[in-house]
């Protein structure tokens, strides 16, 4: 293992499975715009956090841009307007990938709306002091572009006693399908430079290392070309494998130290931002605007013209389907990437800031029928799997036992971030990520009846 | 001569170290020695050892210590039989007590034949699996999900699937143990007396026209049960009516009478419910279409 890793090209970290990524599909369209939907769906809620609080008032006019909504609290960030229109409903339910429905703010769309935004006054990022600049991302209403949208700006204050030493930029985009990243990165990389400068500022960190896996050596050449020498920010190409996005197995892979159980990067002085998070801090914060589009990949075997769409926050699934074209057999869709993301049971689901793609299955008949879940035969796949070393095996029999605490207590359920390798793996076809999931939940009810 | 001697020698050795043993033994039971009421033995052979959790404490034997020092009353055991109890409080020369017969509740009414289905789950067989990936496949996203974990958790058998894939509660086996509530992702069991016999059987959260189009039998927030009954019994909040149970010897059937969908039901004390005359007739027996 020591020596083999002396001949390995990029660096990475133990554990992990290799999927077929399927990004041939995308990786080389460049980012093109969506047209506004007739009407736009912003849920309040959409970040891990208390939810926004409307601003706007029903029959209100917005503009492209304006805040509608602020922050409901210290970790929360606020809304902008994805388009210019009227405000129809501030509390409007509607269906969301997780499940339950959640209040949302309709807009109804001008017709001759511009997609040219005219809110907002340039200032100089450099002008801005460290309290300023963290004000700033907060008002932008950034939240992590990579899928968890946990809001950026609570990640520049860590908590006392500790520093933040290191920035890791994180460009793998390990998912199957999805190329919003990578497009980003080859695209927008001056923004991504500016976000990175600007949030070396904010968090006092000495270096920023941006990782890339080794399938996108493209985007590290680019990035590289634009980084003067004796830059403090370097870029580093990471093997090509499953999570390697994740933000504890990237910190593994470029600086092999381990964050604690049950502990966040902080801990060991390091703050983990999305590449597509910085290219939007780099150009929303000099202009003073906030979070009001996204880059989605939109791709699978069900799309008519799959790709990197710019969409408008709180677009509905049903009119990206439109416009990109879905195949009369497409009868899936999922929302984020295939090992991660979530099936979505409704089309009036709209993209919110955490999306970072869609992605169309075409599933026969025989697909849809449920696998028989066979007896586990230990194996040890799963444990192989494991980019955390859980044992999974174990897990999955506690789960089937219903002994849900004893996996938190004694096995370290909650170290498990869902990655869904040892399902991926399992030859008996054992649900274990469901398993986990429902542990989860079914602990975190248990913990708020007793609180 | 030596082959002797051993023998007596180790005979005689392990009789002195066992007595000796003994003799510590002997006296850690006198020393700590721990009283414990015999009654206590008695009282559990007649409990039925289910440890439910329905009387309000953790298992048998702690509900039979609290029967001993008087924390419970015989009744409260609602999986025993009538007689099995009296057996206990004549055992104890205690009173028998009261305990009004509790049953679950299901505030779904939305089987597949009424409630719509936006799209089809196929994954693993579970509602809380279904609850976690979009909140499952049904068109309303409080309803019963229909895949029997209240079913499963049942210690009772009180609850079986019907074929429209919505839970029917036995209320004879039913013992409210709690067991259902806690396993529901949607938390559409609730614990009832058999006197509450008004129930609205929905969770919805929507009005009107919205809530219609996801489900025929489901609360719209109409608000005419409100109106028509006693006033405070039934309040509509969040676009639901919700009866006060408190004011409970108000209700009538009254309440049930104008409601469109017959999401408001009454309960006779025989386990069976009514909906008003206005409600709609349902005379679907398949399934409604995906999509």
């Amino acid at each position: 293992m020591g020596l083999l890793n002396l001949f390995r090209r990029s660096k990475t970290f133990r554990h992990g499975v290799h999927p077929m990524d399927h990004k041939e599909q995308t990786a080389h369209l460049a980012i093109r715009r969506l047209p506004f939907a007739p009407k736009i769906y912003v849920p309040l809620a959409q970040h891990i956090g208390a939810p926004a609080v409307a601003l706007v008032k029903p029959g209100q006019e917005v503009v492209r841009g304006e805040p509608i909504a602020e922050a409901g609290g210290f970790v929360s960030v606020p809304m902008h307007a994805p388009v210019t229109g009227i405000v129809r409903a501030i509390d409007q339910l509607v269906p969301t990938a997780a499940g339950p429905k959640t209040p949302a703010i309709v807009i109804e769309t001008y017709e001759a709306a511009t997609q040219e935004v005219l809110y907002g006054l340039d200032r100089d990022l450099n002008a801005l002091t460290r309290e300023e600049l963290i004000q700033a991302v907060q008002a932008s209403g950034m939240v992590g572009l990579g899928g968890a949208a946990f809001p950026s700006h609570v990640k520049l204050l860590p908590p006392q006693g500790k520093a933040i030493e290191t920035l890791i930029i994180n460009g793998c985009e390990c998912e199957p399908y999805l190329t919003c990243d990578h497009r980003v990165m080859l695209e927008q990389t001056d923004r991504l430079i500016n976000g990175i400068r600007a949030m070396l500022r904010a968090t006092g960190a000495r270096r920023a290392i941006i990782g890339v896996e080794d399938n996108k050596l493209d985007a590290v050449r680019a990035i590289r070309e634009k980084l003067p020498a004796g830059e403090t920010i370097s870029c580093e190409a990471v093997e090509t494998k499953y999570p390697q996005g994740a933000e504890k197995m990237l910190i593994s892979s470029l600086l092999n130290r381990e964050v604690p159980s049950g502990g966040l990067p902080v801990d060991i002085g390091v703050a983990v931002y999305n590449v597509g998070t910085l290219a939007q801090l780099g150009e929303l914060i000099p202009r003073s605007r906030g979070l009001i589009e996204r880059v989605v990949t939109v791709s699978g075997p069900g799309v008519g013209k799959p790709g990197n769409y710019l969409v408008p926050i709180g677009t509905p699934l049903r009119f990206l389907m439109e416009q990109v074209g879905s195949s009369s057999a497409a009868n899936e869709v999922i929302v984020g990437g295939p090992m991660m993301g979530m099936s979505v049971a409704s089309l009036d689901v709209p993209v919110t800031k955490g999306v970072s793609g869609v992605v169309v299955f075409e599933k026969t008949a025989e697909d849809q029928q449920q696998h028989t879940v066979h007896p586990c035969i230990k194996c040890g796949a799963c444990l192989d799997a494991c980019p955390i070393h859980l044992n999974p095996s174990m897990l999955g029999q506690l789960a089937g036992a219903r002994m849900y605490e004893t996996m938190a207590s004694d096995y370290h359920l909650n170290d498990c971030f869902e990655c869904g390798c040892c399902s991926y793996v399992c030859p008996s076809n054992i649900p274990l990520t469901q398993y986990f999931r429902i542990a989860k939940a079914v602990n975190r009810e248990t913990k708020a009846i007793a609180a | 001569m030596t082959d002797i001697t051993s023998i007596a020698l180790s005979v005689g050795f392990m009789a002195v170290l066992g007595s000796i043993l003994a003799s510590i033994l002997v006296l850690a039971n006198k020393r700590l020695f721990v009283y414990e009421d015999p009654r206590i033995d008695d009282v559990e052979d007649l409990l039925p050892r289910a440890n439910c959790g329905a009387c309000g404490s953790p298992g048998c034997r702690p509900f039979a210590e609290g029967l001993i020092d008087g924390t419970y009353e015989p009744a409260q055991c609602t999986v025993n039989a009538k007689e099995t109890n009296e057996l206990i409080a004549n055992y104890l020369g205690v009173d028998l007590g009261a305990q009004e017969k509790r049953v679950a509740r299901l505030a779904c009414a939305g089987g597949s034949h009424v409630a719509f289905i936006r799209a089809s789950y196929a994954g693993m067989s579970s509602c809380r699996a279904a609850a976690l990936v979009s909140g499952g496949g049904k068109g309303c996203s409080w309803g019963c999900l229909g895949m029997g974990d209240c079913a499963v958790v049942c210690d009772f058998d009180a609850i079986s699937m019907n074929k429209y894939g919505l839970p029917v509660v036995n209320e004879d086996r039913c013992t409210a143990c709690n067991d259902c509530v806690e396993v529901c992702p949607k938390d559409l069991f609730e614990l009832h007396s058999v006197n509450e016999q008004l129930f609205v059987a929905c969770k919805n959260l929507e009005k009107g026209e919205e809530a219609e189009s996801q489900c025929e039998v489901i609360c719209t927030a109409c608000e005419r049960c409100a109106v028509d009954s006693p006033e405070g019994l039934i309040d509509i909040r969040n676009n639901l009516a919700v009866v006060d149970y408190r004011k409970n010897d108000l209700a009538s059937k009254v309440a049930i009478e104008r409601c469109p969908t017959g999401a408001i039901v009454w309960f006779d004390k025989q386990g069976g419910y009514q909906v008003g005359k206005d409600a709609k007739k349902i005379i679907r027996k398949e399934m409604l279409p995906i999509g």
